[in-house]
């Protein structure tokens, strides 16, 4: 016992230094020969004419190993205990224990709502399906976001959509599951888990479809989708909460929730993340506004009539400079484009009475030639007509 | 007792019996120069590239496994989808770390579904199977670069791509059933299976998505 409180450096640790040797009593030792400090317990000092000096050398060593190892078994033992009981997998391993029919008519069977019954619909708890439906949902949501050069600028496209899907599943489940406990419905976690993630099938469909088919109609196909198909698996979990839910209100209360969770995400999911339906005619590339329009379409009247009033503005500002000695033709000018304002500088007078050649001309067709726009050239050439009638 | 217990918790066997025992090569690789440890293992992964591209029923992969070709494939499929600086801030670098975690991610992810499902190799033997058949998609990926180089890119061009992609990702999916699928019951491969299609399709569907030099 003396050994072992001075092993670990109790306060007598300097005086008895023949009891501060080994920990493990090794029985052949002889302790008068040994003497070592109070918490250095592996250092020896070999008293001179020691005849097992070496050994105690070693003795330290292995005591220091042993002990060592100790340490490692107890930390090991520990660590086997905190995986064994967390990180066991066979805690799941009923959770996937479906045959693949089994899998196909739950997929199908979650577009067919039942009717409702005084009886509880029955509902499979299991974790496979909603997973894979999951991970295909990820797989075309990724697709969608490539296809329509969605930049994400923080983190990655792969963590936003796991994330999103993960976390809508798991959150509207829980949220779903918290209003049925309040509500009073028989139904548990699991059960809602695998609900809500074969709804999500539909989404996967719908999605699928629309990014395949995008064109500048796709918000009527996807439309068309949401209601029908979405529809119709939301119309399926409803039927199943409602055959297990008991009072008016109650049934009203979770299926509101149901219905607005399952469609208005579908609508983000559409919208966040697949951009081509948002900017028409324009795939892969944003939108840059610069007076080049090679084609001429309807739906890009907004953005000509936008280059027009910005080629106007640097017209008129170049009028606006030189106006004061062709006020008449800013007089038409304005008649014209109502937005020109006359300044009444004489610095710019002056400047324009000193400019003998025709400053509003060269302003103009130097504007003409900064504006690569064959459309804007018309009201243009049309001003400087008027330019040059008002000189002449 | 206690020893022998934690010794040996995980289940499964890594070795299979009647396997050529080499615990006592072990000790004495610790001497010989690094250049011959480089080329045993450099064989060694060969070896398994050769069986990924012609995949018959072999025990090679899932005997004697490991995570170098894994490893090396991962990181050339990261490198060369890595989008140039000169792109738009989506590609760069987080085009590497998305290739990375996707095909670490989905090797880890299909191997538990595989145990799950009732499977009977171990974890890292199912990593490495997976790891290895991603080898035929880095073909086809080697094979789209170099029909992107053409000045170019018309339909037609672009029906290539699909079509070699497409070869690449079947050859995927078919090497690793090859392996994989007798350590299923036989009548859950379909279950286990997909995940592998799914995992494979991503990897194709980013290889045929990057069209950037």
């Amino acid at each position: 016992m003396d050994t072992r409180e001075s092993w670990y450096g109790g306060p007598d640790s300097g005086k008895h230094p023949r009891e501060e040797s080994a920990v493990i009593d090794l029985g052949t030792l002889d302790d008068d020969d040994s003497s070592t400090g109070g918490s250095e317990g592996f250092t020896r000092k070999s008293p001179p004419g020691s005849q097992y000096g070496d050994e105690e050398k070693s003795t330290g060593e292995f005591v220091g190993s042993s002990a060592a190892n100790l340490v490692w078994l107890a930390g090991k033992q520990q660590a086997q205990k905190a995986f064994n009981l967390y990180g066991n997998i066979d805690i799941l391993r009923p959770y996937f224990d479906v045959e693949p029919k089994d899998v196909i008519d739950r997929l199908i069977h979650s577009f067919i709502p039942q009717k409702v019954t005084g009886t509880p619909q029955k509902v499979f708890g299991e974790l496979y399906g909603p997973l894979m439906v999951i991970f295909t949902l990820v797989a075309i949501i990724l697709m969608g976001m490539k296809s329509s050069g969605h930049v994400v600028r923080e983190g990655t496209l792969m963590g936003t959509a796991f994330g999103v899907c993960f976390g809508y599943w798991i959150f509207a489940s829980c949220l779903i599951f918290m209003l049925a406990y309040v509500c009073n419905t028989h139904i548990t976690l699991l059960q809602v888990l695998s609900l809500t993630g074969y709804s999500l099938s539909s989404h996967c469909i719908v999605l699928f479809v629309t990014t395949v088919l995008h064109s500048t109609e796709s918000h009527y196909l996807f439309y068309l989708l949401w209601l029908s198909v979405g529809g119709m698996a939301v119309l399926k979990m409803v039927t199943v909460y409602v055959s297990r839910t008991s009072g008016k209100s109650q049934k009203l209360m979770l299926a509101g929730l149901v219905v607005s969770l399952h469609l208005f995400f579908m609508l983000y999911l559409h919208f966040a993340y697949h951009n081509v339906a948002e900017v028409p005619g324009v795939v892969k590339e944003p939108v840059i506004h610069h007076p080049v329009v090679p084609d001429r379409l309807e739906r890009d009247i907004q953005l000509d009539s936008k280059l027009s009033n910005s080629a106007n503005d640097a017209v008129q500002e170049v009028i606006r400079k030189v106006a004061p000695k062709h006020v008449e033709a800013v007089d038409e000018i304005e008649a014209v484009h109502p937005n020109v304002v006359v300044p009444d500088s004489d610095a710019v007078r002056d400047a324009a009475v000193v400019n003998d050649d025709n400053p509003v001309q060269d302003a103009l067709k130097d504007t003409i030639s900064n504006i690569d726009n064959a459309q804007l050239n018309a009201p243009i050439d049309k001003l400087v007509d008027q330019v040059k009638e008002n000189d002449a | 007792m206690t020893d022998l217990a934690l010794e040996h918790p995980i289940e499964g066997d890594i070795t299979v019996p009647g396997a050529p025992d080499d615990e006592s090569d072990e000790l004495s690789t610790l001497d010989e120069p690094v250049v011959i440890t480089v080329k045993r293992d450099l064989k060694a992964v060969g070896i398994k590239f050769f069986h990924v591209l012609w995949p018959k029923q072999s025990k090679t992969l899932l005997r004697e496994w490991d995570l170098w070709g894994p490893l090396i494939l991962c990181i050339l499929l990261g490198m060369m989808l890595q989008g140039s600086s000169a792109d738009d801030n989506s590609d760069g670098g987080p085009q590497f770390a998305e290739v990375f975690v996707i095909v670490t991610g989905g090797a880890i992810i299909v191997t538990l579904n595989s145990q799950l499902l009732g499977g009977t190799i171990s974890f890292f033997q199912s990593v490495c199977v997976l790891g290895y058949c991603v080898l035929p998609l880095n073909v086809a990926l080697i094979v789209c670069r170099l029909v992107l180089l053409a000045p170019e890119q018309t339909t037609a061009l672009f029906v290539i791509r699909f079509a070699i992609v497409f070869v690449g990702f079947v050859w995927s999916t078919f090497a690793s059933m090859a392996f994989l699928a007798d350590s299923q019951p036989i009548n859950r491969k379909a279950l286990a299976v997909y995940p592998i299609c799914l995992f494979y399709f991503i990897i194709g569907w980013m290889i045929l998505s990057h069209t950037h030099s």
